[in-house]
C-alpha cells in the first residue's frame, strides 16, 4: 500500500493515540509520529462518518482502503461539506495529503451505500469514538476525567478534589493499590539512585511520600559509605567522624535537600504532619507552588520527580517545560504515572477493579465517590507511554526513557537536561 | 461512568460492560445503541445528565451496589460515627422493602398526596419560631424541643445517592426526614439506646433491611444495664407498636404540628412509652 492511502490526516485516525509509533493499522502505512502537536480539533460531519467506515470497514475487509482510494483517485464529487478552516491549514503541514472535501463526498457515497439503518449507528458511534478520544477537545477546553471542562475550571475542581481527599489520601493509596503503590515508589527511589548531597525537587508531591523515601535512602546510602570506608581500612575524615558520632545531625548527609512543592495547601497540611510524626525535619521544606509556574530559579535542582501528580496538571507541556527549566545541565526527570495496560487481559481486570471497586472504596473509607471517579477517569486520559516519552522530548530532555511496573499499569518516565 | 474501551471483543461484552458500570436495568436511563464492533463507544459526555434520574443520583451496578452494602455494613459497625454509611447501606439494600413502602403510601390518601406533593422538612421549610411558639404538648413544639436538648438539624440528612429510582429515592427521602419526628413520638433521645430502640420500631414499620440490621447489631455496643432495660422493656413495646401502628410515612406531619402528641400517637397507634 501506498503512501498516498493516506487521504485523510493521522489526527483524525481514531486509533491514532494508541499506535505504536511507526505502524497504523487503518492507513497500513508507516510516518513518523507527531507530525502535529497539539492536536487538531476532531474533523466534524463526514469527515468522521468517512473515519468511522475506514475503521469499519478495515476491521472486516482489510482490502476495503484500497475502495476508498479508487473514490478518491476518481474524483467523485457528490457533495461538498463545509470544513473547519484551522483544520484545513493543520492538514496542509500534514505529510501525507488530506482532501477533506473527497473525504466528505466519499463518505456521502459511502453511506448511501449503506442501509439508512447502519448509517445511524455508525454515527452514533462515530459521535462517542470522538467524544471519548483523548486529547480530542475543541481549544481552550481540557478534560476533567470524562467531563469536558473550560482549562480554568480543571485547575479549581483538582484543587477541590485533593482537597476534600487530603485526610484520607494515605489510607486510600494503600486500599486501592493494596499496598503495591510503596513499591512503586520505592523502585523510582532504585531508579533514582541518589548519592548524598543530591537537591531534589518533589512536585506535587503533597503527602510528602518521596521525600521521605529520599531522606531514608540518602541516609542509608551515608551510611553505607561510612562501613565501606570502615571495611577498606580507609581513615575517616574528622568530619566523618564526627558525624557518625553526632546524634542531632543538622542537616542531612552529604547537605542533601528535599524541597516539597504542591499546588494543594491541604495536601501540604497533612505531609506536615506526616513529617512531624515520623521525624523528618532536616533538610526538607514545604512550598505551595503551581507546577506549570515554579517558584523557583533556574538551574536549581539535581533531580525533579512527580509523581502520581503530572495527570493533574492542565497544561502538562507547560509543567514539563518549568521542570526543564528549574534542573540542572545533567539534572534528571522522573515521572511515576499510571499509564495504559498493554495486556489485554491484565487491561480487562484493571478497567473492572478501577471503576468498579475504587469508587466503592472511596464511598466507604473516604465518603467521597465522585474524587476517586475523577481519579480513575484522569487515569484513562492520561496519554499513552510513547505519546508522553515525545512530550517529554519535545520539552528539551534527553534520554527519555520509560519503564513499566506492573504490565503497564503504572510507568517510570525519565530524560536527562543535557 | 463509561470508558473508551479500545480492546474488547464482542464476546466478552457482558464484562466489558461490568467493567464499564453499566446503569442498572430497572433505572428509566437513557438505553445506548449497541453492537458487536471492536470500538464501542459510550457518550459519557452526556452520561451524567443521561443517567442521573435526579440530582445527587450515582448510577451504580449490581456489583459496586453489592460492594456498597457489604463495605459500609462494615464500616458502619466499626465506626458508629459514620451516619454516612447507615444511609448508604440503607439505599442500597432497600430496594424491595421501599417498593413496598411505596405501594403503601399509594393506597393511602394522605400517603399518596405526600408523593405527589414532595414536602421536604429542612430548616429553610420549617417555621421554626413559630412552632416554638406553639403550647406545650403539641407536636411541634415537642419537636422543637427534641431538636433543641439534643443539638440536632434536619439538615444534616444525606441526600440520597444509589437509589435507581426517582420515585423510591424520593420515599428514602421522607423516610429519612420522618426520622427525628420518629423520635419526638416515641419520646426516645438521641442516644445509643435511644436509637436502637427507633430503629427496631422503624424495622417492624418499614421492613428495610438496614433498620433490621441496626435493630439486631446496634445493641451491641450498649453496656449491661442499659442492654437490659433495652430487652425488658423497651423492644417489646416497641415491637407491638410497630405491629399496632399504620404506615408512620402515610402522615403528612407538615399540617399536624397543632395537634397534641397524644392524640397522634393514638392516632397512629404507638402505645405509650415506657417510663426509663
Amino acid at each position: 500500500m501506498t503512501k498516498s492511502l493516506h487521504f485523510l490526516p493521522l489526527s483524525s485516525c481514531p486509533k491514532y493515540m494508541e499506535c505504536p509509533p511507526h505502524t497504523c493499522p487503518v492507513h497500513l502505512t508507516q510516518y513518523p509520529v507527531f507530525q502535529q502537536w497539539p492536536m487538531p480539533a476532531a474533523p466534524e460531519g463526514m469527515n468522521r462518518t468517512v473515519v468511522i467506515l475506514q475503521v469499519v470497514l478495515h476491521k472486516w475487509i482489510p482490502e476495503s482502503n484500497s475502495v476508498f482510494f479508487w473514490f478518491a483517485e476518481a474524483g467523485f464529487q457528490l457533495a461538498g461539506t463545509e470544513v473547519s478552516h484551522d483544520s484545513e491549514l493543520r492538514y496542509a503541514s500534514a505529510k501525507f495529503t488530506p482532501l477533506p472535501k473527497m473525504a466528505a463526498s466519499i463518505g456521502v457515497a459511502a453511506c448511501r451505500a449503506l442501509h439508512s439503518r447502519c448509517r445511524g449507528k455508525l454515527l452514533s458511534i462515530g459521535r462517542g469514538l470522538f467524544s471519548g478520544a483523548r486529547c480530542l477537545v475543541a481549544e481552550g477546553e481540557t478534560n476533567f476525567g470524562f467531563q469536558t471542562v473550560s482549562e480554568a475550571e480543571k485547575g479549581e475542581k483538582v484543587y477541590r478534589v485533593f482537597e476534600s481527599v487530603a485526610k484520607k489520601y494515605d489510607i486510600m493509596n494503600d486500599s486501592m493499590s493494596l499496598g503495591i503503590h510503596r513499591l512503586w515508589k520505592d523502585i523510582l527511589l532504585h531508579q533514582m539512585n541518589p548519592y548524598p548531597g543530591t537537591q531534589l525537587l518533589d512536585v506535587a508531591g503533597g503527602t510528602g511520600d518521596i521525600a521521605f523515601r529520599f531522606i531514608n535512602y540518602v541516609r542509608s546510602q551515608w551510611e553505607h559509605q561510612i562501613r565501606q570506608k570502615l571495611k577498606s581500612h580507609q581513615n575517616l575524615s574528622w568530619q566523618e567522624i564526627s558525624k557518625s558520632y553526632e546524634e542531632e545531625e543538622l542537616k542531612l548527609p552529604g547537605g542533601s535537600q528535599v524541597v516539597v512543592c504542591d499546588i494543594n495547601k491541604e495536601m501540604l497540611k497533612v505531609g506536615k504532619q506526616k513529617a512531624q510524626h515520623l521525624g523528618y525535619s532536616k533538610g526538607l521544606s514545604w512550598v505551595v507552588g503551581n507546577a506549570e509556574e515554579l517558584p523557583f530559579n533556574d538551574n536549581k535542582f539535581d533531580v525533579y520527580t512527580i509523581a502520581f501528580g503530572i495527570r493533574n496538571v492542565t497544561h502538562i507541556d507547560q509543567a514539563l517545560q518549568e521542570a526543564y527549566r528549574v534542573l540542572k545541565p545533567g539534572g534528571r526527570f522522573l515521572c511515576l504515572e499510571f499509564s495504559q495496560v498493554n495486556n489485554p487481559i491484565v487491561s480487562r481486570l484493571y478497567d473492572l477493579y478501577s471503576f468498579q471497586v475504587i469508587p466503592v472504596l472511596g464511598e466507604i473509607i473516604a465518603g467521597d465517590w465522585k474524587s476517586y471517579q475523577y481519579l480513575v477517569e484522569s487515569i484513562r486520559r492520561f496519554p499513552a507511554q510513547e505519546v508522553f516519552k515525545a512530550m517529554i522530548e519535545d520539552a528539551g530532555f534527553l534520554k527519555v526513557e520509560y519503564r513499566n511496573l506492573t504490565a503497564g499499569i503504572v510507568a517510570i518516565h525519565s530524560g536527562f537536561k543535557l | 461512568m463509561g470508558g473508551w474501551l479500545r480492546r474488547a471483543p464482542g464476546s466478552l461484552r457482558g464484562l466489558r460492560h461490568l467493567a464499564l458500570g453499566s446503569p442498572a436495568s430497572a433505572g428509566r436511563g437513557y438505553q445506548l445503541p449497541h453492537t458487536d464492533l471492536t470500538v464501542t463507544p459510550e457518550e459519557h459526555v452526556d452520561e451524567e445528565t443521561y443517567y442521573q434520574l435526579y440530582p445527587g443520583h450515582i448510577p451504580t451496578s449490581p456489583l459496586q451496589k453489592a460492594l456498597l452494602s457489604a463495605g459500609s455494613a462494615f464500616m458502619a459497625l466499626y465506626n458508629p460515627y459514620r451516619h454516612d454509611m447507615v444511609a448508604v447501606l440503607g439505599e442500597t439494600t432497600g430496594s424491595s422493602a421501599l417498593r413496598s413502602l411505596r405501594d403503601k403510601m399509594r393506597h393511602d390518601p394522605e400517603g399518596y398526596q405526600i408523593l405527589q406533593e414532595r414536602p421536604r422538612i429542612r430548616l429553610s421549610t420549617l417555621d421554626v419560631t413559630g412552632l416554638r411558639g406553639l403550647s406545650d404538648g403539641t407536636f411541634g413544639r415537642e419537636y422543637v424541643r427534641f431538636l433543641d436538648s439534643n443539638r440536632v438539624s434536619p439538615d444534616t440528612r444525606m441526600p440520597v445517592k444509589f437509589v435507581d429510582d426517582e420515585e423510591l429515592a424520593y420515599v428514602i427521602q421522607r423516610y429519612r426526614e420522618v426520622h427525628d419526628l420518629m423520635h419526638t413520638l416515641l419520646g426516645m433521645p438521641t442516644n445509643m439506646l435511644g436509637e436502637v430502640v427507633v430503629k427496631w420500631f422503624e424495622a417492624i414499620q418499614t421492613g428495610l433491611p438496614m433498620c433490621i440490621l441496626g435493630a439486631v447489631f446496634g445493641p451491641v455496643r450498649l453496656n449491661a444495664r442499659k442492654l437490659q432495660i433495652l430487652t425488658m422493656e423497651l423492644i417489646p413495646w416497641a415491637v407491638q407498636s410497630g405491629r399496632n401502628a399504620s404506615c408512620v410515612l402515610n402522615f403528612y406531619y407538615e399540617n399536624r404540628w397543632e395537634q397534641t402528641v397524644e392524640s397522634l400517637r393514638e392516632e397512629i397507634g404507638i402505645l405509650h412509652p415506657p417510663a426509663i
